[in-house]
């Protein structure tokens, strides 16, 4: 009887701990979604406040009175396209070096090493490192400044996505073209680009998800710009500096115009994940 | 191509040859440049990353060289008379990781283990891709919740219960003492802990994704509970990813700037207590970069941003190995 009992009490214990540490685990998710929808909320519900139309015909306002960050999103654009269009090229060529021609030699993966740091890297650092290498050299900030530290952001997303999703393309793809006489050249960009094109979009898209809310490398490149300015090599505002100093500033009106921004960022962000993971999803739907 | 050459045996070899090799000499030029190329793409990478340290180096060479190694322990932090120390800065952003990390590291196993555990199946994809979702939302986007809505909040109730509730325990005490202001080292891991709970959470379930099903249901079928199984076979075979993972949000929390810059008061004091207001290093340069007045001023603030460089390099460095421990021991299977 007596082990009996000892038994019971064993298989107690151990379901009682079970129930304890599954609820803790359910705990700690919904900690976790907690605090993520009050952020969330808190940006959609002050940023719908401050919507206005005059946002996006207005420029951006001397302090106190009342504007629009018309300016600032085109900055914005104008930069996030340069750096797309400068980091793009280069990470595709660098990811198909590492898929095509490297393979796992220690070349490849030392390349492969330090632009998955890269990657991770802090954003401000690399703010700095453009700062020495162009600001500090031309003497003054510059949008092509802030278009090249935000293209060393895009850079490393694109090079690991072009890296794994050419992995993916069949071997006998690769083998097939190349027994009919086609150059790998050629193989790479008609056959195994094209194959991995969905993969690589994505990868675009989520770059620039990364570098429509980027902040800290514009404070040292771009700086900011009260006025409409298309000019490269002038400093050039964007939205999340704009939204920095405004946001930092003690002026009602322009606190507003903080959350109006930062309201069309999220949702801008949101958008292009849920696309790219919609582009993901299709096209393996269509594989499988 | 063979029945061409067979065709032209008896004629002098030269011409169709010609043509021939004419084009395989384009051919395997063309595939020359195409590797050197991407070959150069491939190395422009270490390239970067190379060029971002050495230029960091370069431009924090006059602090380095006036202030020596004191540089590194000095709390002076004074822009009238030119001395600058990085202890306020490093000391503030080792005190603010630590704390998101002593919160974020448990909450984001518990998602984790709930993920790939506990939730019903039907509950994990939407569930985990939300929490990759709001992996992508902006920085500046937590920092300006964090100083219009959380600051007031901690300021308001979270602040004076510290102080009057641990403010007088004996060793803890000094931790938790302090005006409530709201804005300090305690809001700023908080924020920061909210913030890589997502990145931790979503590599630690991918890594427990890849625990092969066989393992767990031969200890389910010896009569584990869920705990057992996560504890005893789960855990263990991770267990280099999750290290990883955790160092991967732990470089996350070191080098992040928006987030912290908003909610950390911008005080160049060295202070026990938490609930004072602080600094970190990326704060401190986001913060001061355009008002550095004197070269000396911005040379410190670079050889700020190099020794960031150097540390979160060596976390990331050993979050990778931690990493790619677990995908070789796959590929080894």
């Amino acid at each position: 009887m007596s082990a009996g009992t000892v038994a019971d009490h064993l298989y107690r214990r151990r379901r009682l701990a079970n129930q304890l540490a599954l609820t803790l685990a359910t705990a700690a998710t919904l900690f976790g979604v907690f605090w993520l929808i009050w952020i969330l909320w808190t940006a959609l519900s002050f940023g719908i406040g401050a919507m206005k139309w005059d946002l996006f015909t207005q420029m951006t306002p001397p302090p106190g009175s009342d504007g629009g960050l018309l300016n600032a999103f085109a900055g914005s654009l104008i930069m996030c396209l340069g750096a797309i269009l400068i980091g793009t090229p280069i990470g595709i060529a660098a990811g198909t070096y590492l898929a095509e021609f490297t393979g796992r030699s220690r070349l490849g993966e030392t390349i492969r090493f330090f632009n998955d740091i890269l990657l991770s890297a802090p954003s401000i650092v690399l703010g700095l490192f453009i700062y020495e290498l162009v600001v500090h050299q031309v003497g003054h900030f510059s949008a092509i400044a802030g278009a090249l530290a935000l293209a060393l952001i895009v850079l490393p997303v694109v090079v690991r996505t072009t890296d794994e999703m050419l992995k993916l393309v069949p071997g006998q793809m690769r083998e097939a073209a190349l027994s009919l006489g086609v150059p790998q050249w050629k193989v790479t960009m008609q056959v195994l680009f094209r194959s991995a094109l969905p993969g690589i979009v994505t990868g675009v898209l989520l770059a620039l998800a990364r570098i429509s809310g980027e902040t800290a490398p514009l404070l040292f490149t771009a700086l900011n710009n009260q006025y409409w300015t298309t000019d490269l090599n002038a400093p050039m505002a964007s939205i999340p500096v704009v939204i920095f100093q405004y946001a930092m500033s003690p002026y009602e009106s322009w606190q507003q115009l903080a959350w109006a921004g930062a309201f069309v960022v999220t949702i801008f962000v949101l958008l292009l994940s849920l696309v790219s993971r919609a582009i993901l999803l299709r096209n393996k739907v269509r594989n499988d | 191509m063979s029945v061409n050459t067979g065709t032209t045996a008896g004629e002098p070899l030269m011409r169709p040859m010609s043509a021939e090799t004419r084009r395989a000499h384009r051919d395997a030029f063309s595939d020359r440049i195409f590797r050197r190329t991407v070959a150069a793409a491939g190395l422009f990478v270490l390239l970067v990353l190379g060029g971002a340290a050495f230029s960091m180096l370069w431009g924090g060479r006059d602090a380095f060289l006036t202030f020596g190694p004191e540089f590194l322990w000095s709390t002076e932090w004074d822009a009238v008379n030119h001395r600058f120390g990085a202890l306020v800065p490093i000391y503030g952003t080792i005190v603010t990781a630590l704390i998101a990390m002593i919160i974020a590291v448990p909450v984001s196993f518990g998602i984790a283990v709930y993920l790939t555990e506990v939730a019903p199946t039907w509950l994990r994809t939407p569930v985990g891709a939300a929490i990759e979702l709001l992996a992508g939302i902006p920085s500046i986007i937590y920092g300006m919740w964090g100083l219009f809505v959380f600051v007031p909040f901690m300021g308001e109730y979270i602040s004076p219960w510290l102080n009057d509730n641990i403010g007088e325990w004996p060793i803890l005490g000094p931790l938790f003492r302090g005006p409530p202001l709201g804005m300090g080292m305690l809001t700023a891991g908080i924020v920061l802990a909210v913030m890589v709970i997502p990145f931790i959470s979503s590599v630690m379930r991918e890594v427990f994704l890849t625990v092969p099903t066989r393992l767990k249901e031969s200890a389910y079928a010896l009569g584990s509970t869920t705990t057992e199984v996560v504890w005893d076979v789960v855990l263990p075979y991770t267990r280099s990813a999750v290290i990883g993972g955790i160092f991967l949000g732990l470089g996350r929390a070191l080098g992040e700037t928006m987030a912290v810059t908003f909610v950390l008061g911008n005080a160049h004091r060295l202070s026990a207590s938490l609930l004072e207001p602080g600094n970190s290093i990326a704060a401190t340069i986001a913060n001061e970069f355009t008002e550095a007045d004197s070269d000396i001023y911005l040379s410190s603030l670079i050889a700020l941003g190099f020794l960031l460089f150097v540390v979160t390099f060596i976390v990331l460095a050993i979050a990778k190995l931690m990493l790619s421990r677990l995908n070789r021991q796959e590929f080894a299977k």
